[in-house]
């Protein structure tokens, strides 16, 4: 069974690192994770060739900045204004969403979305999005991959925060 | 709608467009009041920091600026600091340049074709909507791009921001064994391209046309990508170390980027169009046998038909993609050594939204004192302010929300990349009665 973690972003636009530095945690947790741009065409590849896949990216601000937000993307489609900032005009929604259109979702998807509060340019990472950074990691770290990991932790809920 | 004299519409953001902009529209009437495509991405200030880097950091550095059109910046840029180095490359890394862009051109107009452009004449929002009534096209857009991809992957190190170029030639050249297992792929996006084409023939065009002054590179024998010299069909003749005495940067109070005009002139057209309308007999038989199907004439100049014409280009770089790596023999050495002087270079290539200035000039430790870059988008947007001038008079009896989308499928007309960062475009569409 192959499984992935993948966090997206861009270190140079403020909490958009977010899931670039939950992958960094993941690893000094002897987690194995990788980082992309979040380029939809490049992540779809990675949705396709793996069964199982948690992917953490920044999402817009729903409520309080440093929310982390759970998706099963099996379940349910990504919402369109919480993943409006990508790259050009496709990003992690649009890869996650033509992927299920196309029948290429892995087995099991989940999606954690931290909640940014900057996204400018060179803007240094927000204290609260600092935090839940640590929050993620641990809790994907303790989920998948801890001494007894979390029973049903890919059914999940559709949509949790925590 | 509470005031029926003034109506403001705004979309927050239009997610097919490439950069940070807004549409600003007044109409009284069935008048244009005033047209604004007003960019407000942040300055990217890349000539300032170019300056007092060593001119081989260029290609690098110059990557960066776009994501969806890489190779274009790297191929003006070394293509300048050559003609100011006086370095003229070996015959096999020029082909290799071709067959690098060809690389880029596939990826870019396959988006542009299938995922930003083609949901307007569909009548969807965007792709993602239009996917599951159209399967098996998706599946072909998807393909295609990846093949323009792989070809960006195996001659730049990878797809985005590649770092393979270096001025002189590049650090490493792929085998012809590298390049053969592209050819099967090529093959069928060759087919691809030609069912794209008839795809996109069949939609239906607003019956608009405009007399533009198209402007695209030419070169004697080759449709242009990396040389040829700068035309019009207004008979401008001019090698690019003289764009700077024809072509004028304005800066407007709307808009970050700058508007390039011609000097007396006014705005000008460039892109796939402008491209198509100078150099259609430097086209392959089987390109030109696809537009005379597809119904395109000549001059075309249906703004909205440019994603017919964008097609065809796709037949273009998959055709002349198969003839390099037919052609290729690895050159005896990646690059050339580069003498460094105190110089002045000047280049432009045509870039998948069309043409690409580049001017360095170089101490004689080889730092960059000045560098400007002129880039497609530049060029097209008083244009595209022009169009929608002449364009949403015609529209003026529809309803606020049809016009709106109207004037969307006009900017897209130009697969504008405003930026490599955000994507919004808000339109403000202000209504005033007569």
């Amino acid at each position: 069974m192959t499984f992935q973690v993948i966090g997206c972003g861009n270190l140079d636009r403020g909490d958009d690192a977010a899931g670039l530095l939950v992958a960094r945690r993941l690893r000094q947790l002897g987690v194995p994770a990788q980082e992309q741009s979040g380029e939809a065409f490049v992540l779809m590849e990675s949705l396709a060739s793996a069964e199982k896949v948690v992917l953490v990216d920044a999402v817009a601000a729903e409520g309080e900045p440093g929310a982390v937000q759970v998706w099963n993307a099996n379940l349910v489609p990504l919402p369109r204004e919480s993943f409006c900032c990508s790259t050009h005009a496709f990003g992690v929604r649009e890869a996650v969403e033509l992927a299920r259109i196309l029948g290429r979702l892995p087995l099991t998807l989940i999606v954690y979305g931290i909640a940014g509060r900057n996204f400018q340019m060179n803007a240094s990472l927000s204290p609260e999005v600092a935090g839940a950074v640590e929050r993620a990691a641990q809790r994907i770290a303790a989920d998948f991959f801890g001494a007894a990991p979390t029973k049903n932790a890919f059914a999940g809920a559709v949509k949790e925060i925590i | 709608m509470s005031d029926p004299k003034h109506r403001t519409i705004k979309v927050d953001y239009l997610a097919r467009v490439e950069g940070e902009g807004s549409l600003y529209v007044k109409l009284k009437g069935n008048q244009v009041q005033d047209v604004k495509l007003k960019i407000f991405e942040p300055p990217r200030l890349f000539e300032a920091f170019l300056r007092g880097r060593h001119f081989s950091e260029v290609p690098d550095i110059v990557a960066r600026i776009c994501g969806i059109c890489p190779v274009a910046y790297q191929m003006s840029a070394v293509h300048a600091l050559e003609r100011a180095l006086e370095i003229h490359v070996d015959p096999a890394v020029r082909l290799l340049r071709r067959l690098f862009y060809c690389g880029e051109w596939i990826e870019s107009h396959a988006l542009h074709v299938y995922m930003l452009h083609a949901p307007d004449f569909l009548g969807y929002q965007d792709f993602i909507q239009m996917a599951p009534d159209h399967r098996h096209i998706v599946e072909r857009a998807l393909r295609l791009k990846k093949i323009g991809n792989l070809i960006m992957t195996i001659l730049g190190g990878r797809e985005i921001h590649p770092v393979s170029v270096a001025v002189g030639g590049f650090y490493k050249v792929p085998a012809r064994r590298d390049l053969l297992p592209l050819v099967d792929d090529l093959k069928w996006a060759l087919q691809a391209s030609l069912e794209t084409a008839k795809w996109v023939a069949g939609f239906e065009f607003p019956d608009f046309e405009q007399d533009y002054e198209f402007v695209s590179l030419s070169h004697p024998s080759e449709y242009p990508l990396n040389e040829g010299r700068i035309v019009s069909n207004r008979g401008l003749n001019i090698g690019a170390s003289e764009y700077e005495k024809y072509f004028i940067e304005q800066h407007v109070q709307h808009s970050n980027a700058l508007h390039s005009i011609l000097r007396g002139r006014g705005s000008y057209k460039v892109g796939p169009m402008a491209r198509f309308n100078l150099n259609f007999e430097k086209l392959p038989d089987v390109a030109k046998e696809a537009a005379r199907e597809c119904g395109l004439s000549l001059p075309c100049r249906n703004p909205f038909r440019s994603i017919v014409v964008r097609a065809i280009e796709l037949v273009f770089a998959c055709h002349e993609a198969l003839r390099v790596i037919e052609e290729y023999q690895p050159p005896s050495a990646p690059r050339q050594q580069v003498p460094v002087h105190s110089s002045v270079g000047q280049a432009a290539t045509e870039a998948p939204r069309g043409l690409l200035y580049h001017h360095y000039k170089l101490d004689q430790e080889g730092l960059i004192i000045l560098a400007k870059i002129v880039p497609p988008t530049s060029q097209n947007q008083k244009r595209i302010e022009d169009d929608l001038w002449q364009f949403v008079p015609r529209l003026a009896e529809m309803p606020t929300e049809e016009i709106r989308w109207k004037c969307e499928q006009a900017v897209r007309n130009y697969d504008p990349c405003i930026s490599c960062a955000t994507h919004f475009l808000r339109l403000n569409l202000e209504r005033e009665q007569p």
